[in-house]
This record gives structure tokens, sequence and C-alpha cells, in this order.
């Protein structure tokens, strides 16, 4: 079954008259996702790839009883989209945004947990179930249907990862971007939790950056509730301190945050951590005995 | 973002958190103008962008006037961490009967805000941290609710023992929490926050930082950067939709996806070689992106070779390619470019690279190897 999608998810898109919108609704579409609709205030009625355009998400909803929501509207009105999806009664809302305010995603957050809404980003790719369903912007043909469970921050060193990954014959059973923001939905914990509880994953691959202090949590969590193997690999080992590395959060502060004692904490845990992301396809194999 | 201790200071002000009086001044002469004609124990402090002024020298007191201009010229023009100081802050020094630290922060765990308090004032809270964190008093605010008199008054409590004192406190975090929200902040200190004999709670030193993302709805706040010449360019990057940032090497780097940057620079040094910066051209293949990016990497004087690392997703390797030999027939450059293209289109994109006469790799990992042999060459 993998995790979060499948072939049934019913997908709408916010934003769906923008260019972004409008550009992945029809890759989307292509790959066999359920676009079912798409919301733009003021241009309810129209069409867009197909695809039925609604004022609200409420009005979505009710018509076509989607059940995930991607977003691609701008930064300044995203947090208020992804909290009008969640009212809605969106089970899962995939923010791709990237620059929206830690201040609104914090709001955002109060209501997700209030609703019971799962998010994903903001400022990430997306996910996607091979074969069955695609949701952001990740290049399908990538990927390969597998029993490997990915979960990173990034977007483009994501897909180099599986392309080695699907070269090598490792192809995925769910992969998760999910984001490069300090403040953002599910993460590292939250989704190990489902990928050790989904028959399908038989590993992860877990690819982390400088920042926060999640992949230290990860690695206890490992340590202490997984039975299934992860491999990692961490990114910015050569960022200086204090410098925002592209991503919001992505940043080494008062000396914590570092790539050192990421990789130290994993190392703690048992769980390998590739020096470059060639090393991890072998690294998987080692761990699944093949 | 950051700002100066002053501006920090100004806000707090603004705010009616009480401050002691103080004036910035670039010179000598400014501070022979505008401190008041008395001498009165004041303290100088040089206004840069670091932290650890007091150990670099540049924080000294003062008993009159005359030491004040005196002192203000041993500091102006002083080097802190790499950071020359063009001003100072002269402020009236207040008598400290007790110090305490308070801050706020953005929690990404709580993913709400921190507020941060201790008696341990005055010195630096990461070392309490460290030292011994059982000092740090920590009370998460819900984003929504906001500071709560209430909440402000038990932080209070555990602090100060005078109710007159508890109350000044008190009403000091709910007015640094206001400005911390409306100002978009990601830190927020006052370090120390002290108790004078006269029983008055007052800011001594203060520090915020700003959420980058929301600039773009905080115009006052904006008007307060002041960047380096290196931080400039930074700024210039970003806004042609480029993330930059200058290191110490020799190898020039462009590439697509912050992760994908940061991985390549990793493995730049991991092969024995020097990154020369970090550059995330982002999604786009416009051929103007990627001469701006182009131009960002050869004006670095010590770039000695460019490896170019592209994982096409949605963007499309072949129009990368176009983009990359437009910018290079613009260019006209000498140092030499390794390029990478992987992903969707790769090999019409690469037989593009081909035909112009360029050396190609297929994975980043010989693209590493080979530019900084390339960048051996040129020595």
């Amino acid at each position: 079954m993998s995790i979060l999608i499948n072939k049934d998810t019913k997908v709408i898109v916010q934003g769906i008259t923008g260019r972004d919108g409008g550009f992945h609704t029809k890759k989307m579409k292509e790959y066999g996702t359920q676009i079912v609709g798409g919301i733009s205030p003021g241009k309810g009625g129209t069409e867009v790839e197909g695809v039925p355009v609604f004022n609200t998400v409420e009005e979505a909803v009710s018509a076509t009883g989607a059940n995930a929501s991607v977003i691609f509207v701008p930064a300044p009105f995203a947090g208020d989209a992804i909290m009008e999806a969640s009212y809605a009664g969106i089970d899962l809302v995939i923010c791709i945004t990237e620059g929206v305010p830690v201040k609104d995603m914090m709001k955002a957050n109060s209501v997700l947990k209030q609703n019971g809404t799962k998010l994903i980003g903001a400022n990430c790719p997306g996910l996607i179930t091979p074969n069955e369903c695609l949701i952001g912007i990740l290049p399908a043909m990538i990927f390969k249907k597998g029993n490997i469970g990915l979960i990173s921050r990034s977007g483009t060193l994501t897909y180099e990862v599986v392309n080695m990954l699907t070269e090598n014959d490792l192809g995925q059973s769910t992969c998760v971007g999910i984001g490069g923001d300090p403040v953002s939905g599910l993460y590292f914990i939250d989704l190990l939790e489902m990928y050790e509880n989904d028959p399908e994953t038989k590993a992860v691959v877990l690819i982390g950056e400088i920042g926060g202090d999640a992949e230290e949590q990860a690695a206890r969590f490992i340590k202490e509730k997984m039975t299934k193997p992860v491999v990692a690999f961490i990114a910015g080992q050569s960022a200086p301190p204090g410098k925002r590395m592209g991503h919001a959060g992505a940043i080494i502060s008062s000396g914590s945050g570092t790539a050192e004692e990421k990789i130290k904490a994993f190392a703690e845990a048992e769980v390998p951590v590739a020096k470059e992301p060639g090393e991890i396809p072998g690294l998987v194999k080692q761990k699944l005995g093949l | 973002m950051k700002i100066h201790e002053f501006q920090a200071r100004n806000l707090f002000k603004e705010y009616g958190i009480p401050v002691p009086d103080g004036v910035v001044c670039h010179s000598e002469e400014e501070v022979k103008q505008c401190v008041p004609d008395d001498d009165r124990l004041r303290v100088v402090k040089a206004q840069v962008h670091v932290g650890g002024r007091g150990k670099a020298g540049g924080v000294k007191l003062a008993k009159t006037k005359a030491e004040a201009i005196e002192k203000a010229g041993e500091i102006l023009g002083m080097d802190i961490k790499g950071l020359k100081v063009e001003k100072v802050l002269v402020a009236d020094a207040v008598d400290i009967e007790k110090e305490f630290y308070v801050g706020l922060i953005n929690d990404r765990n709580t993913k709400s805000i921190t507020l941060m308090a201790s008696a341990e004032g005055g010195v630096e809270i990461e070392e309490v941290a460290r030292v011994s964190p059982e000092k740090i008093i920590k009370m998460t605010i819900d984003p929504v609710m906001g500071l709560m008199d209430w909440q402000a008054r038990k932080i209070a409590l555990q602090l100060f023992d005078d109710p007159k004192q508890m109350r000044q406190a008190a009403a000091i975090l709910v007015k640094l929490y206001q400005l911390y929200v409306d100002t978009d902040s990601s830190l927020a200190e006052i370090n120390p926050l002290v108790v004078t004999p006269d029983k008055k709670v007052m800011a001594i030193d203060g520090k915020m930082n700003f959420d980058d993302n929301a600039l773009y709805r905080q115009p006052d706040i904006l008007s307060l950067r002041e960047s380096t010449p290196d931080e400039e360019k930074e700024i210039d990057a970003n806004e042609k939709g480029l993330s930059y940032i200058k290191l110490d090497g020799n190898i020039g780097c462009m590439v697509n996806g912050a992760g994908l940057a940061m991985a390549t620079m990793d493995m730049i040094k991991l092969y024995g070689g020097e990154p020369a910066n970090f550059l995330d051209i982002g999604g786009s293949s416009n051929p103007q992106k990627v001469v701006e990016a182009m131009n960002i990497l050869i004006s670095d004087k010590n770039v000695k070779a460019v490896m170019i690392n592209i994982f096409g997703g949605i963007t499309r390797c072949d129009d990368v390619a176009r983009g990359l030999v437009t910018a290079l027939d613009e260019i006209k450059t000498n140092i030499p470019v390794v390029i990478r293209l992987s992903g969707t289109n790769a090999r019409e994109g690469l037989e593009i690279i081909r035909e112009y006469g360029l050396p190609t790799v297929s994975t980043m990992s010989e693209a590493a190897k080979k530019a900084i042999e390339l960048s051996r060459s040129q020595d």
C-alpha cells in the first residue's frame, strides 16, 4: 500500500490557474494521478487541462470528494491556502511553495493540529507512490516501484539519489520530499513510523541536511523503535556557520545543527551514513543482505 | 536578517521597553556634538553584527564626556572578527544590582515560539545552556493565543521576588512578544535585563533577527538592513532568483537545487578540492539566469575552474545546455568549465555541449574530479 497516497487518492490543485499550477497539473495527470479539481478564487466554472475549477476548496471537496490537495499558491497566500484546505476537510495537504513566512506556518500548524490534517512541506517537491500517484513536481521517469521508502529535505538531491537507487534495481515504495523549511508538516519521525508500519517498505533512505535537530531525533527514534534498516546521507558538511544555504531551514545557528552532530547521532544509532550519494545503493544492499 | 544593537534598542523604545538613553555616533566629532555636556558614567559600544564585542575590546566605560570621546576614538576603526567598526553607541551606563536573560526564538520542534528566561544574565546563553541548562526557564507560546499576561507573570515570578519588579518584568515580556510577532522576528534577546539600585527594570543590551521570508511584508525592518560587500552580492543574487554564498576555495559550482548544491560542495571537499561558493540556480533553464550565475562565479578572482551540476527533473537538460551555450558565448572566459547533465533530455543536452566543444560528464562524481584536476592544471 505504501504510505500516504495511492491510486485511489483524489487530488485538487490550489493555484491551478497559475503557471506552475497548470503545468504540473498536466504532468500529474499524465502520470495517472486522479486530479479531480482545481481552485482559483473568481475563476470557478472554468477548466484547466480538462479539470474543473472551483472558487473554494469547500466547493471542490463537496463536488468531487477530494481528500488531498496540492498548493501552488504564491508565498504571501500559501499559509491561508493551507488553512482553507484543512477547514474544508482535506486529509493531506502538500505545499510546494517556497518563501512562506515562519509565522504563517506556525499559525497554519495550529489549525492542522485542531483539524487532524496532515501537511507535507512547505517548500517541497511533493511525494510519489510509483505506478500509483504523483503529487507535486517530482520528475516521474526516475522512479521505479519497489521496497525502499524515502524521506528527504531536498529536491534535486532526492532525484539524484532516487536515480541511483533505480539504476541499482532498488525501487521505491513511496518517496516523500518534506521540504527545506524550518517549520513544516510531517517530518522524519512521523514518516519513519509510517514506513515501519508499511508492509511494502523493507528499508528507508533518509536524506537530511544542516539546521535544526530533526536528524538527531530521528536517530534516537530509529534506535529505539525501528526494526527496518535505514541508510542516511547528510548534505552541508562543508557549509559555513550562520549562513542560510538556500533552504530557509538549512542554517547552522549558535554552533548547533551541524552535519557532524547529525552524522554522529546516526553512528550512535548504527545507521550507516554515506559519504557521498553514490555510496547509498551499496549501503542499502548491504543492509538488506543483497 | 540581522540588525545592530542600537536598532534593536530603538525598536524596544518604540514598544515601551525601558532602555538607558544613548546616541549613535560615527566619529569622535559626532560624540562631541551629540552627547550631553556632562560627566557621568557612560558605556561606548561598537556597533557591528557579531557577538563577543566586549572580549574584543569593543565595549568600554567612560567616566567623563572627554573619556567618552577618547574611547569612541579607540573603538571606531577597530576590526572585530573581520568587521570594521564604523559606528558606536554611547549610552548611559546604569548600576546593576541583578542581571537576567530573556529571549524569544522560533522553535522548529514545537512549531511555535519559545520564551526563555534565566537568572544567569549578562553571559552567553549558549554557555548557560551547555553548563547549567536547569537554570534556563522555557515556555512554549501558542502562536494563536500569543503570550498571555498570566504566562508573562508566571515567568517573572520565577525570577523576581519583589512584586514591583516582577510586574515591570512581566510587562516587558509582553511588549517584547508583541514586537516579536509584529515584526516577523526569528530571535529577540534582552541580555542583560537588569534591576538598577533604584529598583527599575531595564534592557541594557538587545539583539533581534528577522525571518527573511517575511521581509517582503516588513518594509520598515527591511530598511534597517546593512550588509557587507559579500552579503550585498548574496542579496543581489537573490533578487535574480539565485542563491549564492561565497566561500574561500577555487572551484566555482553552479547547481540546480539547494540540497544538491550543498552535496556538490561537500563532494568537492571530499575529493580534496575547495569549493569557491554555494550557488543554487533553482528550477529554471532560463538562459539569462545561467548568464547571471556565470557572471557571479567569474567575478570571484579565486575561481580556477567551474563545475556545473544539473539534475533535470521538470527542467529539461537540453534547455539548460542551450542556456549555458548562450552564457558562455556572452561571457567568453578562459576558466575551464566542466558540465554534468543528468535527467530529462540529458543525452540531447550533452550533445549540445559537446558540439560547442566543452568536456561533459554524466555523473556528479566524475564532474567533481575533473573540476579539481582542471583547477590544478591552472596553477
